[in-house]
């Protein structure tokens, strides 16, 4: 018979790599308040709260934290728009090339990144599109589509097609049943959804590179501080920052969808 | 089906409301109206860039004026096979593969766990600590782990506090594996990809796992199948769609990372360092463009294996 109590070896692989996973994210949180100015030895000496102050009055932080901000809030904005618009014309609908749309739609996240981001570039010097915050929230908006249209897909599904109609068939028009009955529903998927896509966009990276010129993103301010180990404490900081910024939407995201067969997030 | 009721005559219908019963008359029309949008964008933008680009890789590159002239030539696939290049492709292959095989061996037991002996508050709570430091930033886990790696940085100390200092520099020493020290060897560039693509994998095997029906272990217990053998002959074949989808993931990602290699481990280029010393200090971009040829080939070629595996279906 077999025993449905764990075996200790089961549980310690178990809990072990849920530790393995959390301890790099907790040294980040500790070192964040390290007293020392060469962050790297352990344990640390004393905890401050010292190099926030200083972080915070830094202009390239701060350039960089709002150049990511606004890249963010773009890219989930056009990411809202086309994914929700794409999820409503797949829905219930069946017509040549929908296999291939959804296809596409994927590509991006797919594909790695370094072809998305050398694709753009090399497209745009053919048209002498200066690289900016434009060509970054290009780059960042293709990929986060799918992750609005996979949140607001699954809504559909799960939204009762005879809620329309009954709307329909009580008076309301097409603009009527989508703002009282189609809207409401899909709220916290679109919420969520857009959360995704700005965690997505404020962490990218490698598109970024590509995308970037010489304007410098969080992320690449980070990656461009890594050769500088006199700023260590600064780093540490605004690591930290970055962290919370991409966690805490994940949760809040989950939360939304929660009780759903889609939880978002289930995928990157 | 709804009676179009909309259609019945009405006074004074505004211009909103005759479009609305345009759009619902009109299913066709309604449905391009959707589509335009999406699709200009991943059709003309992206879709177009991405064939721009594969154009690209057969413009020649004149070495000497350091130019590109739109002569087609094959020359940049004919380089891919340059043992220098070859090596950088073989390079990038091999950790993809080694990667995603340690993944699949460290997430099997947490999805197992997860999936088989948890239920209510303890599974929702491994599912948030499992996507909690999925989605936590990339550039950031890259960077807690060269403070983790560095010379007298954590590791470091927690072997020195377990007296394991001798093992760490026989496995610095084995060629291919090892370097001169953790945070520029093999071994350390391989755990940081393992640690950042582990989540990725741990999630599709949970749900491959969950959706494993609890009946067919009670039948394999009841016909005298030791746990062992019910894991090997039960449950392991019907987890694989989940570990194929995993490894889409871990194979794909490492193919096309560029930041962890360059961040961590030996000298010596990826796949992606590759793409972007050649379209940037080069300007060779018709041989940039070659490179992420390499890649595509390869992501291909492994989603339609992995594709027969059912990972699909588990995605």
């Amino acid at each position: 018979m077999r025993s449905d109590r764990p075996s200790l070896g089961l549980r310690l692989a178990a809990w072990g790599g849920l530790l393995f996973l959390h301890f790099p994210i907790l040294i980040i949180g500790l070192y964040a308040f390290n007293t020392e100015t060469a962050g790297f030895s352990f344990p640390p000496k004393g905890l401050t709260l010292h190099w926030f102050g200083v972080a915070f009055a830094r202009h390239d932080v701060l350039q960089a934290i709002s150049l990511s901000l606004q890249v963010a809030a773009l890219a989930t904005l056009i990411a809202l728009l086309l994914g929700t618009l794409a999820a409503a014309a797949l829905w219930r609908r069946d017509f040549f090339g929908k296999e291939s749309v959804s296809l596409l739609l994927i590509l991006p996240i797919a594909l790695p990144g370094i072809v998305t981001g050398l694709a753009l570039l090399s497209a745009f010097k053919r048209f002498g599109i200066e690289p900016g915050i434009l060509t970054i929230v290009i780059g960042h908006a293709t990929f986060c589509v799918v992750i609005v249209y996979n949140n607001v897909i699954a809504r559909f599904r799960r939204t009762q097609y005879s809620l329309i109609e009954a709307s329909m068939d009580l008076g309301a028009d097409g603009w009527q049943t989508f703002r009282y009955i189609v809207l409401p529903n899909l709220g916290s998927a679109l919420l969520a959804g857009g959360m995704l896509a700005f965690a997505l966009s404020f962490d990218e990276i490698i598109v970024t590179t590509f995308t970037a010129g010489h304007e410098r993103t969080l992320p690449l301010w980070l990656l461009n501080q890594l050769s500088r180990p006199r700023d260590v404490p600064i780093t540490n900081v605004v690591a930290l920052l970055v962290m919370l910024v991409t966690m805490l939407p994940i949760l809040a995201a989950y939360y939304l969808t929660r009780g759903g067969d889609e939880v978002a997030g289930g995928d990157k | 089906m709804a009676t179009p009721v909309t259609a019945q005559p009405r006074e004074q219908a505004g211009p909103v409301r005759r479009f609305a019963d345009l759009l619902y008359r009109k299913p066709t029309l309604y449905l391009s109206l959707l589509l335009i949008p999406p699709l200009l964008w991943f059709g003309v933008i992206y879709l177009g860039s991405l064939l721009g680009l594969l154009w690209q890789s057969f413009y020649t590159f004149d070495d000497f004026s350091m130019t590109v002239t739109p002569t087609l030539t094959l020359d940049n696939l004919r380089a891919l096979f340059q043992p220098a290049n070859f090596d950088i492709i073989l390079r990038t292959l091999s950790m993809a593969v080694a990667v995603s095989v340690a993944s699949a061996l460290l997430a099997f037991p947490i999805a197992f766990y997860m999936a088989l002996h948890t239920s209510g508050r303890t599974k929702a709570f491994f599912y948030i600590a499992v996507m909690l430091p999925m989605w936590a930033s990339y550039i950031v886990k890259a960077y807690a782990w060269t403070l983790l790696l560095a010379q007298g940085g954590v590791a470091q100390w927690f072997i020195d506090q377990l007296g394991l200092r001798f093992l760490l520099e026989s496995l610095l020493a084995i060629p291919g594996v090892g370097g001169s020290t953790l945070s520029t060897s093999h071994l350390g560039r391989f755990l940081v990809f393992v640690y950042i693509w582990l989540p990725f994998m741990i999630l599709p095997i949970q749900a491959a796992l969950e959706r494993l029906p609890r009946s067919l272990l009670q039948a394999s217990a009841d016909l005298g199948a030791r746990p062992a053998q019910t894991l090997r002959l039960v449950i392991l074949p019907l987890a694989i769609p989940g570990i194929a989808a995993g490894s889409i993931f871990t194979f794909c990602l490492t193919l096309g990372d560029f930041i962890v290699p360059l961040l961590v481990g030996p000298p010596g280029f990826f796949i992606g360092n590759m793409v972007y010393a050649q379209q940037g200090s080069i300007g060779n971009l018709p041989m940039a463009a070659a490179f992420t040829l390499v890649p595509i080939v390869l992501v291909a070629l492994y989603l339609s294996v992995v594709k027969r595996l059912g990972a699909f279906d588990a995605l």
